[in-house]
């Protein structure tokens, strides 16, 4: 049943992929997406059992197979992976079917469903791996299909750059990726993570010499791997390709962009979770860079007026929280988080896509206003997911923001009290942007003409009305994840004895328990004095404050320091190989010059071509005596 | 009396060859002139075979000789037919204007 669950979406891939005509119209459309509703009852099916305590590992082949590495490809199945399995197919599908509406006026629907599966399937790779490699195989497979959906509308130059960028900015990540594993396979000789985890130990005294450093082993592993988590996971410094990749399609926002790629990376910081809680010094790392992204990209949110490129950057925020709940220990908040926020950013970006797709591509949030009224159902799933993300209760979002928080809190050191309050400063910043959408949105007076607009298809609607129930039940349907008196995840996530955060946050005072309530209604409060009750305030504040606003706005100018620092920088060293590398070495001497040479001797030996028959003649009568006289030499032994 | 001995025969053929060769290197005016050249040549070969056949005693140097003879006369005769034929294409048989091979 795995290997069906994860094969179907590349069946439903290659199918409508390399055979549309076979299928024929509605057949491309609907094989990817049956498929992947197949897939996703099995998920279902296997969820249950794994939680029933099912756990096992399915051996399909051998990749490599010497004397010093065995990797095989192999699907392993535990709780960590089936709700992972749960989480992507069922985003998955519901984003299959909201394509049929979304992409119904699209020319290159095959090759739209044929990626959206593949990306699947790269992803289900992903999760169910059982060695560094395969996770490495789903984890670049999922890299090139963001890739190629981000640049899905290829004629638009902005969206290939855009692809081009999320595909690079992924490398450097994928770099730090790569060598992590390098250091694991020289500890250990293995790949496997069964291995890998049960030699840990065996390698803590270990350390590398690097210069006069002298750097634990296990920290240096950690610290590369979570380098690659933040390239796919968009953390602060490798999060520039993240709001640039909205210019894809809004279901591949959707699903790759909110819900399932970018939370790779916190999958990847669980799945290792036995490395990482050996590797203190990491960990204080993943908790500075988790803390520090989620109040950076909400500081940015704010000030955006992009509809998708706000809740890109919410992402961004509440990818940071499920980060440093790893850094703290509480990798199962993280993963908590991971599938709430799966299940209400995906309602949001596709609520999103509902309202982009009402006003005909209309994106920037000034020129919405009042749709409330045409969109009654985008609104009201819109308003769930906006309650979910502020994390009021009964809500999802409820439920594990507030563990993480407490988390944060428990841990009771410095770092803990940074990532706490500034997980707080961000949940504020979160209710704000999050109303600020949808007083802008729904809400007010249309600033624009907007009778055009109208609700939905049902296939648009139908994922909105699963997801809003998701984003309504999942926080305590799934509560029981973090739960300390019972192991939720039966030994797949590791944590520590020494590390009680969890533990702690259960037993947080109640001012912490109750304070990222008080900041979401605070947010909240906010965002409607400045989008309802005074909508002159923002002005008037962003004047006030131009020099903050303008930091914001311009996205504290990481693109514009990487182009100076780096791409043109490398730019100037491109151009200086080009020319004087390449040109006025290599093809001077390599191609041209041979071809000149050639040219060169042609002509000379072509003055030899007279057409004159006498001269040929002469030609052959001059070699004929040099020929005798030769052999005469040899003959009479004078040579 | 002097007698003609085997070595003036071979000078007398190389002399005629090499006439040949020249007549057909220096000739820049007619292509007939090259036949004739090449019949000249033909025919040092032809004195050395009989020369070398006298001498060695030996009928088969004679025998090479009519062979010889033959292809020459058959030479000439399609030699000349395609000069016939090269005169009515290009209107001249000048060896200077021979030259499209030209490279």
């Amino acid at each position: 049943m795995l290997k069906l669950l994860v094969f179907l979406p590349l069946m439903g891939s290659i199918l409508s992929g390399l055979f549309p005509k076979f299928l024929g119209k509605k057949g491309v459309i609907w094989v990817p997406t049956l498929f992947s509703f197949l897939s996703l009852f099995f998920s279902v099916i296997l969820l249950a059992q794994a939680i029933g305590g099912e756990a096992y590992i399915t051996h399909l082949c051998y990749w490599i197979k010497s004397e010093a590495l065995t990797v095989s490809w192999s699907l392993r199945l535990d709780v960590l992976s089936a709700v992972m399995l749960f989480v992507v197919m069922l985003v998955s599908s519901l984003v299959h079917l909201y394509s049929i509406g979304y992409m119904d006026h699209d020319e290159h629907k095959a090759r739209f469903f044929s990626y959206l599966s593949l990306f699947t399937f790269a992803m289900l790779m992903l999760v169910t791996s059982n060695n560094f490699l395969q996770l490495f195989f789903g984890w670049e497979g999922v890299g090139l299909c963001s890739y190629l959906l981000i640049g899905f509308w290829f004629k638009k130059q902005s969206a290939n750059a855009a692809a081009i960028k999320a595909f690079i900015v992924n490398r450097v990540g994928d770099l730090g990726l790569i060598l992590g594993i390098c250091v694991i396979y020289k500890l250990t000789g293995s790949l496997d993570f069964n291995v890998v985890f049960d030699k840990t130990s065996s390698f803590l005294e270990s350390n590398i010499h690097f210069f006069n450093l002298s750097i634990p082993y296990i920290e240096l592993a950690c610290f590369l791997l979570f380098i690659g988590a933040m390239g796919k996971s968009a953390q602060i410094g490798l999060h520039t390709w993240l709001a640039d990749a909205m210019e894809g399609p809004t279901p591949v926002s959707a699903l790759i962009h909110a819900a399932t790629m970018v939370t790779a990376g916190v999958f990847l910081v669980a799945r290792c979770s036995p490395l990482f809680e050996y590797a203190p010094i990491a960990l204080n790392f993943v908790i500075l860079v988790g803390a520090a992204t989620s109040i950076f990209a909400a500081c940015i949110a704010i000030t955006q007026n992009d509809i998708k490129k706000i809740i890109a950057y919410s992402t961004c925020s509440q990818l940071g929280y499920m980060f440093f709940a790893c850094g703290v220990s509480a990798y199962s908040a993280g993963m908590f988080h991971l599938m709430t926020h799966a299940f209400f950013k995906a309602l949001l970006f596709l609520g999103a896509g509902s309202v982009i797709h009402a006003l005909s591509d209309e994106q920037d949030i000034r020129k919405m206003g009042g749709l409330a009224k045409a969109l009654p159902y985008t609104c009201a799933a819109m308003w769930i997911g906006s309650l979910a993300l502020a994390g009021l209760p009964p809500f999802a979002g409820f439920f594990s923001k507030d563990i993480i928080l407490e988390a944060a809190w428990g841990h009771h050191s410095t770092f803990g009290y940074i990532a706490f309050y500034l997980g707080l400063i961000a949940a504020f910043l979160t209710a704000f942007y999050s109303w600020k959408i949808l007083f802008m949105v729904f809400h007010g007076k249309p600033r624009t003409d907007i009778s055009s607009a109208h609700e939905s298809p049902l296939y648009i609607l139908i994922p909105l009305f699963i997801l809003s129930i998701g984003a309504i039940i999942s926080g305590w349907v799934g509560y029981s994840m973090v739960d300390t008196h019972h192991d939720f995840w039966l030994g797949s996530i590791l944590i520590l004895d020494s590390h009680q955060a969890l533990v702690n946050a259960h037993h947080a005072p109640l001012l912490v328990k109750l304070s990222p309530i008080i900041v979401a209604v605070l947010g909240i409060y906010f965002a409607w004095l400045f989008y309802i009750r005074k909508v002159h305030l923002p002005k008037i504040y962003s004047e006030k404050y131009s020099k903050l606003y303008e930091i914001s706005r311009n996205k504290f100018w990481f693109d514009e320091i990487y182009d100076f620092i780096l791409t043109r920088q490398l730019k100037n060293i491109g151009n200086v190989f080009w020319t004087l590398g390449d040109i006025r070495i290599i093809d001077r001497f390599g191609p041209n010059g041979i071809a000149h040479l050639c040219s060169l001797v042609a002509s000379k030996i072509k003055s030899f071509q007279s057409g004159y028959v006498y001269h040929y003649a002469f030609t052959m009568f001059f070699g004929l005596i040099i020929l005798f006289s030769w052999q005469f030499l040899i003959y009479f032994g004078w040579l | 009396m002097y007698q003609i001995s085997l070595t003036h025969y071979l000078i007398l053929s190389s002399i005629i060859f090499t006439i040949g060769i020249f007549g057909v290197f220096l000739n820049r005016k007619n292509l007939i002139i090259i036949l004739m050249s090449i019949e000249l040549m033909l025919l040092a070969v032809n004195i050395n075979f009989i020369a070398f056949s006298t001498h060695l005693n030996l009928i088969l140097g004679q025998v090479f000789a009519l062979f010889v003879l033959t292809v020459a006369a058959a030479e000439a005769a399609i030699g000349l037919a395609i000069l016939v034929v090269f005169f009515r294409s290009r209107g001249s048989i000048a060896v200077e204007d021979a030259n499209s091979m030209k490279g």
